[in-house]
């Protein structure tokens, strides 16, 4: 379809835009919007963008195609009455403690309160604060300024596939809760912060508490404070000081240095780890032939989702630790002990543009000797704030070099921040160990910000599908064909947030597809000006591997950078009693899969016979249908099969189910 | 099994002839009011009672036995609510009202056994209180056009054989068997049967954008997400016809070219539910409905889907999303349903009335359709009639009836002798008519010119003791509750007016307020989202066009003038008419009266509570809202 539309006097020609917002503001002509997304299912829900077109009265421009001929007003009398209505209703309903907000300068709503020039509320002001939910180590909700607009319940179901945050209650007592109404550390969030990314107005931030606990060690003479840097953010720090999406690195780590910190490493160090580690830990599994294709797990935000709603596919993810969690572990466990400190008293901050890696850290399994690997997480934008606190014109720094004794950095760990990236490492690394192909080989399928990309690769005689994919609704698409056998792969590279790292929850707002593209862009500019490309061409990497490992690959390694991971309960909450009864007790899992598997018909048979009967959300054994757990043991049974399965197996003498 | 348009016109002979053998039939109302105030006790008593009396007809009408004697059923709802439980006679039309279990001995002695009739069950006008023998004597009943409601109250709603009796599934048959989809549109098209449900879109050419569309899935849904409060038109067709609603649907199936259907009802109607979920059995079960309709090609399944009461659902884009599982939130348009509606299919969506109006349509030809009603809005609309007015119930008349006739010739005017101030019609959705408007023909159009809508068919009738201002903030409370919450200018916009309208009732609104209140009311308009927030400002609106000096007075003066606004209620004694008797100083529990004995009380309103303990026990009226 195309034609011409007016606006504001102005003939504009479109063709294949799908609303007259888009037509609009190619012609330069901006019309404010709240709820809108462009990557997201329209919703027409805030309202300020409403235009007036002839005949048709007044429409959304984001829900209203261009149809030729069409004669639309953006700034009509009426249109502006109607957008500064919404803006004062909504002012009036939100916390406007702007002063102290998080998202202060990157808000639209104080933008757009600005530009209509709302300077005094007519209407009452919202009178009662609801507590923030804080339960989360990633993301912070404050529902006194949520403004409704559904950008995160969207974003959630849709890119993600998981729908955590949707909405309750009706009319002005409608809200945004996380799923079933519980904290959010409790539901399934994977704390990738892509809804932080959407919002629009500071009701959803990522959780800031780390920066007073990274000042404390650095004014803590005891403390050596240890920094590593992530890929990601040195191509979007920059953003923050009016830089644009360009390599800040050298500014990044002389900021860090001027903060205070003790030693200032390079994430991308620990990625090259993660590659060989990783490479070799799949050409191992391809010629077991087994738990392919092989996953990978850099993620933590994909790490949690398959522990959350794939426990079947635990076996298939890496072992390896993430860059993040490698580099943790090996601060910890050996230099701190080669700079004669205890672990405790090295305290180990990264920069990442993540906000699962504040939970990530969190893990139990990542800690040494009581203390945790990394200490502190900070978002890049929690970075960038804490170099404006420092007082550090950034823009004026001169370019400061990583510490030895891990100074080098190759392309291929810088390649971790995009998507694409790991898997192009990877195979870089197998390219070099087994074809021995020297210099930078680039992948070019694994580039590009498309949701999903899967290529095949002739490795010797070996042909090899790998594919790659971001966003974890993409994600479940691709699973659901891995697991139905429509599709085989060996190895799937997945990341949880849109354009992989560059466009984590963490990095700068104006988070969209452009400013992904732009940073996705910088990662590769970096990789090609550096001198190595791949992870076996660190040479400072190698030595590492000698001093504290005796090499890589091996048993130690295994211990210190591979990890574990376990089945997460859906729903917490306490058992409930069904059916209360003096027979033997008898727990069915009421938890999703479960749910979905029949678990109320497991119930209703249970129901007949004198016994009792609890639920409990998860037995975390959802792989493999209905668990019911009788005697401490858990078994997997269907509607049809549970009485016999009970019988055979309950070992008890009390004669109930004869 | 019926296998042809011929078994369906055998088994419609069969079933009439059976019913024409029972010399009397009682049909005992079993609508939702009725069954309430213990209709089926009634019709369980007389089933006993006449069958000790050996009269008891077989009411299984394909039955191979003798019909004669007297048949008892239930039947749907007869409308008149006000007088029930009401018990029809057939064929002679003599109807009782207010009948209890305890009456049931006294009418099977008098009427049966005796062939009289019980005078003190008569309806009687309350005017000249004289009894009236036959339900068409009425003035309730002999003023209405009844086109959707003919058989509602004349049928078993559970007896499938009844409304084929009735000529039912006829309609479908005769398209079935010589018609063709376009045909079937142009026919309503030209009928001018626009949608009840509340916008009135001509109900032909939304269907011919549906039947534009490729298929081969497409979707029918029967809106019967009745929100309006007073209104239950579609819970009685619902409940007293189910099997038209079953047809109508079906014939705007063939006509868009759907095989199947949703009827999206209330939960709060499960008596409708139950009834429609019979229907459908016995309409499968019987060949009318399901695959290869009376032994043709054509297949139409029916699904039920309970809504949980949410008034946004009555919104079509909100209506699908419900069925879909999602939130009940309505969705920009376009794409409209017809193009892209449940599960992505077009899908058309009409409201039960319609879908009623239908088989008559067919059956009758739309010129006979266009011989009722207003060039503009032809056929007729059923009302139900709530508030302060004598005969609350369902009536159904021609369009273009004033107002006027249909609140006092029908309804009876109002009650307690209150005088008439104004009616709600449309629900929250519409706007209130004051007595000027009262001669207004009722049509989509006219309704329309002065701010109204017929919406679905609520009049709620208010007397001069109602106040405007606290009637705007009751409906006000009412979408704001039912708001969905999506678009900004519905959900805050309502919730600013609530609190306005709730300031300006307790006294302290100001003129700037009002300023601000219809501005709010003129935006919120203008700016939201769907029909529901379009329409919510309506009543806002028409009250400060048509009432605006009562607004002035809540808030230039602090005075309500219908005395009906609590905060605003000032406690006065007449010193002329006061006794001193001393019994209100006793009573009020605040201990504002003061003065002696047999001398002249007064009432500190710095005290006064307002509770009006001292009015209600003063003997000599001497206490009065000023």
């Amino acid at each position: 379809m195309s034609g011409k539309i007016t606006i504001n006097g102005q003939v504009i020609d479109f063709t294949d835009e799908t609303n007259i917002l888009a037509v609009a503001r190619k012609a330069g002509i901006d019309i404010p919007t709240l709820c809108y997304h462009p990557e997201l299912i329209i919703a027409g829900a805030c309202r300020l963008c409403v235009v007036e077109i002839e005949r048709m009265g007044m429409q959304a421009s984001c829900s209203t195609a261009p149809a030729d001929g069409m004669v639309v007003y953006t700034n009509s009398e009426r249109v502006n009455r109607v957008r500064k209505m919404v803006l004062e209703l909504l002012l009036a309903n939100h916390d406007r403690e702007c002063t102290t907000c998080d998202s202060s300068g990157a808000c639209k709503l104080q933008k757009y309160a600005n530009d209509y020039g709302i300077k005094r509320l007519r209407y009452p002001s919202r009178t009662v604060m609801a507590p923030l939910d804080t339960s989360s180590l990633s993301v912070v909700r404050d529902p006194n300024k949520c403004i409704l607009c559904g950008l995160c319940v969207r974003v959630c179901k849709e890119k993600q596939g998981i729908g955590v945050w949707d909405f309750k209650n009706r009319g002005s007592r409608t809200e945004i809760v996380a799923a079933m109404d519980q904290p959010l550390a409790e539901s399934a969030c994977i704390n990738c912060g892509q809804c932080i990314a959407v919002c629009p107005c500071g009701a959803l931030t990522s959780n800031s508490s780390a920066i007073e606990e990274v000042w404390a060690a650095i004014r803590d003479p005891k403390k050596t404070v240890v920094c590593q840097i992530a890929p990601a953010p040195r191509a979007a720090l920059g953003e923050e000081f009016g830089l644009g999406s360009v390599d800040v690195t050298g500014k990044l780590v002389a900021a860090l240095r001027k903060v205070g910190f003790d030693k200032v490493f390079d994430t991308a160090f620990a990625a090259d780890m993660t590659t060989i580690e990783e490479s070799n830990e799949f050409l191992g599994r391809l010629v077991k032939g087994e738990n392919l294709p092989l996953f990978t797990s850099c993620c933590p935000g994909w790490v949690k989702y398959a522990e959350e709603f794939h426990p079947e596919l635990l076996n298939n993810l890496s072992t390896c630790r993430s860059p993040q969690q490698m580099f943790g572990s090996l601060l910890k466990k050996k230099y701190a002990k080669e700079l004669g400190i205890a672990p405790q008293d090295m305290y180990v901050v990264s920069i990442m543009p993540c906000t699962a890696k504040k939970y990530e850290a969190k893990r139990p399994e990542f800690m040494t000797e009581g203390s945790y690997d990394v200490d502190a997480v900070l978002t890049t934008v929690e970075a960038a704030r804490m170099f404006r606190e420092a007082g550090i014109l950034f823009n004026a720094l001169e370019n400061s070099e990583f510490d030895q004794p891990m100074q080098q950095t190759t392309g291929s760990g810088v390649l971790f921040g995009a998507t694409g990236g790991v898997m192009e490492s990877v195979v870089r690394y197998v390219a070099g160990k087994l074809l021995n192909a020297e210099g930078r080989i680039d992948v070019e399928f694994t580039r590009g910000m498309e949701d999903t990309k899967i290529a095949s690769i002739n490795v010797g005689d070996n042909k090899l599908s790998l594919a790659v994919v971001n966003g974890l609704a993409a994600t479940e698409e691709l699973l659901k064909k891995i697991q139905s056998g429509e599709m085989t792969v060996h190895a799937v590279e997945v990341m949880a947030c849109p354009g992989g790292c560059v466009g984590g929850g963490g990095q700068p707002y104006q988070n969209d597809g452009e400013h992904r593209k732009a940073r996705a862009k910088e990662i590769y500019n970096i990789d090609s000006k550096l001198v190595l490309h791949k992870a076996q061409d660190n040479e400072d990497l190698d030595k590492i591997f000698e001093k504290y490992w005796g090499g890589c690959c091996n048993h130690d390694t295994h211990h210190d950078l591979h990890t574990h991971y376990y089945p997460k309960k859906r729903v917490a909450g306490n058992e409930i009693v069904i059916k209360d009864g003096d027979g033997p007790e008898i727990t069915v899992c009421l938890g999703e899969s479960c749910f979905k598997k029949g678990s109320l018909a497991v119930v209703e048979k249970l129901l007949e016979l004198p016994v009792k009967v609890k639920g409990v959300f998860c037995l975390e054994s959802c792989g493999n249908g209905v668990s019911v757990k009788v005697n401490g043991q858990i078994q997997n049974v269907k509607a049809e099969n549970v009485l016999e399965a009970i019988k055979a197996n309950c070992g008890c003498s009390c004669g109930t189910c004869s | 099994m019926l296998k042809s348009r011929e078994d369906l016109v055998n088994l419609q002979q069969k079933s009439k002839a059976a019913l024409a053998e029972q010399k009397m039939r009682i049909l005992v109302c079993a609508g939702t009011g009725c069954v309430a105030n213990g209709s089926l006790k009634v019709y369980e008593s007389l089933k006993k009672l006449i069958a000790e009396q050996g009269l008891l007809a077989e009411v299984d009408l394909v039955k191979e036995v003798s019909h004669e004697g007297i048949g008892v059923s239930i039947s749907g709802c007869h409308g008149f609510c006000q007088m029930g439980p009401l018990v029809r006679f057939e064929p002679s039309g003599l109807l009782y009202c207010k009948v209890q279990e305890d009456d049931c001995a006294e009418i099977v002695e008098t009427s049966i056994v005796n062939n009289g009739v019980v005078e003190r069950l008569l309806y009687s006008d309350p005017t000249t209180g004289e009894t009236v023998k036959t339900q068409d004597e009425i003035p309730f009943y002999n003023r209405q056009v009844r086109v959707t409601l003919k058989n509602c109250g004349r049928i078993d709603p559970d007896d499938i054989n009844d409304y084929i009796a009735h000529g039912g599934y006829q309609a479908i048959a005769k398209i079935l068997t010589g018609m063709k989809p376009d045909e079937v549109i142009k026919e309503v098209l030209d009928s001018g049967l626009r949608g009840r449900g509340g916008g009135g879109f001509p109900t032909g050419r939304k269907w011919s954008f549906a039947a534009a569309q490729p298929g081969p899935k497409k979707y029918i849904i029967c809106n019967g997400d009745e929100g309006d409060p007073g209104a239950f038109m579609d819970r009685s067709v619902m409940e007293g016809n189910p099997h038209l609603v079953l047809e109508g649907m079906m014939i705007a199936g063939f006509a868009i070219g759907a095989d199947e259907g949703y009827i999206y009802a209330r939960a709060e109607y499960p008596l409708a539910i139950k009834r429609m979920r019979k229907a459908i059995a016995d309409a499968e079960a019987l060949g009318v409905l399901g695959k290869g309709v009376l032994g043709t090609d054509f297949n139409f399944k029916i699904n039920i889907k309970e809504g949980a009461g949410a008034f946004v659902c009555g919104e079509e884009t909100a209506l699908i999303a419900s069925i879909e599982g999602e939130r009940g939130m309505p969705r920009p348009r376009p794409p409209f349903p017809a193009v892209k509606g449940l599960w992505a299919c077009p899908t058309i969506i009409n409201n039960v009335e319609t879908l009623a109006n239908l088989p008559a349509i067919i059956m009758n030809g739309a010129a006979w359709f266009r011989g009722f009603g207003t060039p503009g809005s032809a056929g007729t609309k059923t009302f139900a009639l709530a508030g302060q007015i004598q005969n609350t119930g369902l009536v159904e008349v021609p369009m273009g009836m004033t107002l006027r006739e249909i609140v006092f010739d029908i309804g009876g005017g109002l009650r307690e002798g209150k005088k008439y101030k104004s009616v709600q019609i449309g629900g929250p959705s519409g706007g209130c008519l004051t007595e000027e408007k009262l001669d207004l023909p009722l049509d989509y159009d006219e309704l329309m010119k002065v701010g109204a809508m017929i919406g679905s068919g609520g009049l709620v009738v208010m007397g001069d003791d109602t106040c405007m201002v606290e009637t705007a903030k009751f409906f006000m409370g009412f979408v704001q509750n039912e708001s969905c919450g999506k678009c900004v200018p519905c959900r805050e916009g309502t919730k600013q007016m609530l609190a306005m309208l709730t300031k300006i009732t307790e006294g302290k609104g100001t003129e700037a307020d009002l300023a601000l209140l219809e501005e709010l009311a003129q935006n919120v308009k203008d700016g939201s989202l769907c029909g529901l927030g379009k329409t919510a400002p309506n009543p806002v609106l028409t009250t400060l066009r048509y009432f605006r000096d009562e607004y002035l007075a809540h808030v230039r003066d602090k005075k309500c003038p219908a005395g009906a606004c609590q905060a605003l209620k000032e406690y006065y004694i007449d010193p002329e008419k006061c006794k001193g008797c001393t019994i209100c100083a006793r009573v009020c529990p605040a201990g504002a009266i003061t003065g002696d004995k047999k001398q002249p009380h007064v009432i500190n309103v710095d005290l006064c509570l307002k509770c009006g303990a001292c009015m209600e026990k003063c003997k000599f009226g001497s206490i009065v809202i000023r």
